[in-house]
């Protein structure tokens, strides 16, 4: 954010040490000169070279908006970047010892400038004000950008419809239940393309973290708590999932792979995985939003019994006691 | 009574003869040997206890089989005997017997240094020495950490050995970058700074150097215990199910922070009264704003830590719920209660390193501070908002989601004031008279790498870019860039800068500029990959990992090999030309107008023959017409004889005519 400093304009800030006879040069002016080129090329640069092909890509709409947040950052920091460094470059080779005539000890004497200061104040804080308002708006509207959201979201997608999907985490193992296809439970992780999917991670044990990596979510899994992240898958692929919380001894190898597929494949996958694991199901716990691990009564996952396989919106937000 | 007019002879009195020998046979006179066998028999004692307590009830011990009363009685009493066994409780053991305690002597001998010693640059030295003692230990961890993670899916260690490698490296340098500065450099060079001959409490600033060597002998016990598998931040509850390691986590933490809580304290109190007559808060050096804004975040942040680790103490041991969610306790309470004092604690780590820049560039630029009170409001504002954005750890952990917007905007906001420091290390080499040595370049080192640091972690408060990077290597080289890339190199700038003072002897600059090259380049190395296999999906703390990024995973062990290489350099050149060679160094070689280099050096055991009086601030470089920094020899005013140190002094000194 050295631009704050293009206001002082050379020789206000004290006298300067005996100058040439042309007089002082005009540092700002030169300092500003490579800083705005630099700073153009590499953000242009960056932004049309780079900036497509940083994670987590655009396999769902959090993880576009990630990328898309990413880079508008990587573009505003790289100027200020930059200008440190151009400025510490242009004064490091400018005011060397050798350099500089004058008195044998002495630099400037400027204790202070009041209009670089008030700059540098104002446009720092402009800029932190305005990281604030993007970043806000880019949680808010995307309702919680792949991020967990506690067991009340407050935020919701705006689609008709979501598909619910229970993230269950233990020690070292992540499976999960589709209840609205029978509660059925399994390491597969598939999700259909096109739809708005709400996770609920929750844990058995220890604190967890679901991070989905190319779909751009990250949950924590507390015991006892249930975490829901949204997002809307937009491209069919295959996705890493990795825990990212300390769990313990394989913290290391928790993870998985998962599958976004067109919505027709995961129709007549999670039937038929619903019929082939019905025998299992009947002995799970019923299904709920969290467990307690000591609990140990069977009695199969059909929860509810008869909503459609992909819920009501109604169903988070302020309507979420209801379920 | 021991008074402090008895402790600390009146102005103008010569300093009493070094003291005679302690009577006795040898291995009565207390010092490290005792204070370790002290250790030893406490732990021993409180293991047996612990058993005692524990025998008939099967179910206390835990998941690892281990009794864990035994273990924190254990490692408490040891800690206790540690301290018992180097005299650090003479002083009120002998006053609850009712007996006067015996004055301490100055001492010459160099086992002072290996003895309790309430001389601040003796405690100084000692806490320098105990930071390297941990910075060791905990970069050869680092070393093994890389080593491991040469390879994707070869391993060297095992799970298990893995991650208590990576809880002990992060634990042992987070202790040890807590006191980094403030232990050596605050203890040693603040008195001196500010005039004054003592610290505030001189025992407290000793005891809080055997708490914090204790501390390290306690996070040490965690590996023969079976380590800690919740990295540093020690998350319930994992936390509750570990092995006898967590609870050296749990002690060891307790007892560091109480040594910090002690320091902090003492030096505000020291910074605060004991400021020489003239030294105004408008004239203190920059460096000592940045160790009080330090020492108060480490007195308020700090018992937090403590009491969570007793909580977990107590979840351990007796049984209770407050981290066991089944139980009706919260995983999310350790949560709040950790970053409470773990987001204080990083600015702990990084304030001292602002200050030590913002100390040395007027030096090397031979220029006055740039707009010097926005420095100190700079310092003071980090502190401040550092209370206030520890959620931000928590963005995805199903905190309450509308607190998300409130930490985005205080996190973002600790920006600001902490870009006042680049307003005032960039103004200050504006126009200057730059010298390029050695601790100019560390100085300038911290600044190219405290800039990555601080520009990613605004990343990181972003919620939606954080819901990419939380958790991965990209935080790891984050807070790798802030607290080694700056607290650490700033620390070496300080070491270079001071070292004269110190000891009365000089490194070797040549040596000095490879070292600085050296780390400055393979630091970067090391630590710069580490951004990209974050942002390409590494979580931290995993030790298999995809095997797309074993190239760039490579690239930064074997650089890191390198960096810790290059620490080797400072020691050869510490040890050759501090200890075997000693080269006498000049009495101020750098020309800096800092009150401490004022005094003669070695330092003499009261600093100050008579307390000067500050007439100026200590940045009027070019400016031939500024008073000197002080006046080291006032001439007594009647009766200022006998006053004794600090405050008392300030008004029989007091320059300015009597109020009519």
């Amino acid at each position: 954010m050295s631009d704050g400093a293009t206001t002082h304009q050379a020789g206000s800030g004290g006298t300067p040490p005996a100058g040439g006879p042309g007089g002082e040069p005009r540092h700002f002016r030169r300092i500003f000169t490579v800083w705005i080129s630099i700073s153009v090329v590499a953000d242009l640069l960056f932004w049309f070279l780079v900036g497509p092909h940083i994670p987590p890509g655009r396999m769902t709409s959090a993880a576009g908006g990630a990328q898309f947040d990413f880079n508008v950052l990587f573009v505003i920091a790289l100027p200020v970047i930059i200008g440190v460094w151009t400025y510490m470059a242009y004064a490091l080779s400018t005011w060397r010892k050798s350099r500089v005539p004058g008195l044998p000890l002495s630099g400037d004497r400027a204790r202070g400038h009041f209009g670089v200061q008030t700059a540098w104040m104002a446009i720092t804080s402009t800029v932190v004000i305005g990281l604030f308002v993007f970043g806000t708006v880019e949680l808010i509207v995307p309702a919680g950008a792949g991020g967990g959201e506690g067991p009340n979201p407050i935020w919701t997608p705006t689609s008709k419809t979501i598909l619910p999907i229970q993230v269950i985490a233990q020690q070292w193992k992540f499976t999960y239940r589709y209840p609205t296809f029978g509660g059925f439970e399994t390491s597969q992780l598939i999700l259909p393309d096109n739809t708005t999917i709400a996770f609920h991670v929750t844990s058995l044990d220890v604190i967890h973290d679901f991070w989905a990596y190319q779909l751009g979510i990250k949950a924590d899994a507390n015991p006892q708590q249930d975490n829901v992240a949204f997002t809307t898958t937009d491209q069919v692929g295959s996705f890493t999932v990795r825990c990212d919380e300390l769990c313990g001894l394989w913290h290391g190898a928790m993870y998985n792979y998962g599958k976004v597929v067109t919505k027709s494949a995961f129709e007549s996958w999670a039937t038929r995985t619903r019929a082939q694991l019905a025998a299992n199901t009947k002995n799970l716990p019923p299904f709920a939003w969290t467990y307690d691990p000591s609990a140990n009564g069977a009695g199969g996952g059909y929860y509810p019994s008869n909503v459609d396989h992909f819920s009501k919106v109604e169903t988070y937000g302020a309507q979420r006691a209801k379920v | 009574m021991a008074t402090d007019s008895e402790l600390i002879p009146p102005i103008g009195a010569t300093p009493p003869p070094p003291g005679p020998p302690p009577r006795g046979p040898a291995w009565l006179h207390q010092n490290i040997f005792t204070a370790a066998i002290g250790a030893v028999a406490g732990y021993a004692f409180g293991h047996w206890v612990g058993n005692m307590i524990a025998s008939g009830y099967p179910n206390i011990n835990g998941a690892s089989g281990q009794n864990d009363i035994a273990i924190c009685l254990g490692l408490g009493i040891g800690v206790f005997g540690w301290l018992l066994g180097a005299g650090a409780l003479n002083y009120p053991l002998a006053k609850i017997v009712g007996r006067e305690p015996a004055p301490e002597a100055p001492e010459s001998n160099w086992t002072r240094y290996l003895r309790f010693s309430t001389d601040h640059k003796v405690v100084g030295i000692q806490y320098f020495f105990a930071v390297f003692v941990f910075l060791f230990t905990a970069g050869l961890l680092a070393m093994a950490i890389r080593t491991e993670l040469l390879s994707p899916t070869t391993h060297i260690f095992g799970p298990g050995t893995y991650i208590e490698i990576v809880g002990e490296h992060g634990t042992m340098m987070m202790m040890m970058a807590s006191s980094l500065v403030v232990g050596p450099l605050g203890n040693f060079l603040v008195p001196l700074m500010i005039g004054s001959r003592r610290t505030a409490f001189p025992r407290i600033e000793a005891s809080s150097f055997w708490l914090f060597s204790g501390g390290y002998l306690v996070i040490v016990t965690a590996l023969p215990l079976g380590g800690f598998p919740t990295g540093w931040t020690g998350y319930a509850p994992l936390q509750t199910q570990a092995a006898g390691g967590m609870d050296s986590y749990l002690v060891g933490f307790a007892v560091i922070g109480t040594g910090m809580v002690l320091a902090g304290f003492n030096l505000i109190a020291t910074i605060i009264h004991y400021r020489a007559p003239g030294l105004s808060w408008s004239r203190l050096p920059v460096f000592v704003w940045s160790i009080l804004a330090t020492s108060a975040l480490l007195t308020l942040a700090t018992p937090t830590l403590i009491c969570a680790g007793l909580f977990g103490i107590l979840d351990r041991t007796a049984q209770t719920a407050f981290y066991v969610t089944e139980r009706g306790g919260s995983s999310f309470l350790w949560e709040n209660l950790f970053w409470f004092f773990g987001h204080p604690e990083v600015y702990i780590m990084a304030l001292p390193g602002f200050g030590i820049v913002s100390e040395i560039l007027p030096v090397f630029t031979r220029r006055p501070l740039f707009a010097y009170r926005v420095a100190a409001a700079g310092m003071f504002g980090v502190a401040l908002l550092s209370f206030f954005v520890w959620q931000h750890h928590l963005f995805q952990s199903g905190i309450n989601p509308d607190m998300r917007p409130l930490f985005m905007l205080t996190t973002e906001l600790i920006s600001i004031p902490t870009g006042f420091i680049y307003l005032v290390t960039l103004g200050t080499l504006y126009k200057a008279k730059i010298h390029f040595d050695v601790p100019m370049l560390f100085a300038l080192g911290m600044l190219f790498n405290f800039l990555i640091g601080g520009v990613t972690g605004v990343f990181l408060s972003d919620v939606p870019v954080d819901v990419t990077v939380h958790g991965s290597f990209f935080v790891m080289a984050h807070f790798h860039y802030t607290i080694m890339g700056g607290l650490v190199f700033a620390f070496f700038a300080a070491i270079y800068y001071w070292m004269p003072k110190l000891t009365g002897r000089t490194l070797d600059m040549r040596l000095g500029r490879i070292h600085f090259w050296c780390m400055f380049v393979f630091f970067n190395m090391t630590f710069f990959p580490l951004f990209i296999v974050g942002i390409l999906g590494m979580p931290r703390r995993v030790f298999e990992y995809a095997h797309n990024l074993q190239g760039l995973n490579d690239f930064s062990s074997i650089s890191a090999y390198l960096l810790g290489a290059s620490f080797l350099i400072f020691v050869a050149n510490f040890i050759w030309t501090i200890i075997i060679e000693p080269r006498r160094a000049a009495a101020n070689p750098w020309n800096s107008l800092g009150l401490e280099w004022q005094t003669p050096t070695p330092v003499p055991y009261y600093n100050f023959e008579r307390i000067p009086v500050i007439l100026s601030d200590p940045y009027h470089y070019s400016e031939p017409e500024a008073l000197p920094v002080a006046d080291l020899a006032p001439r007594p005013s009647a009766g200022a004889a006998t006053v004794g140190v600090g405050r008392g002094s300030a008004d029989e000194t007091d320059p300015r005519p009597p109020m009519a």
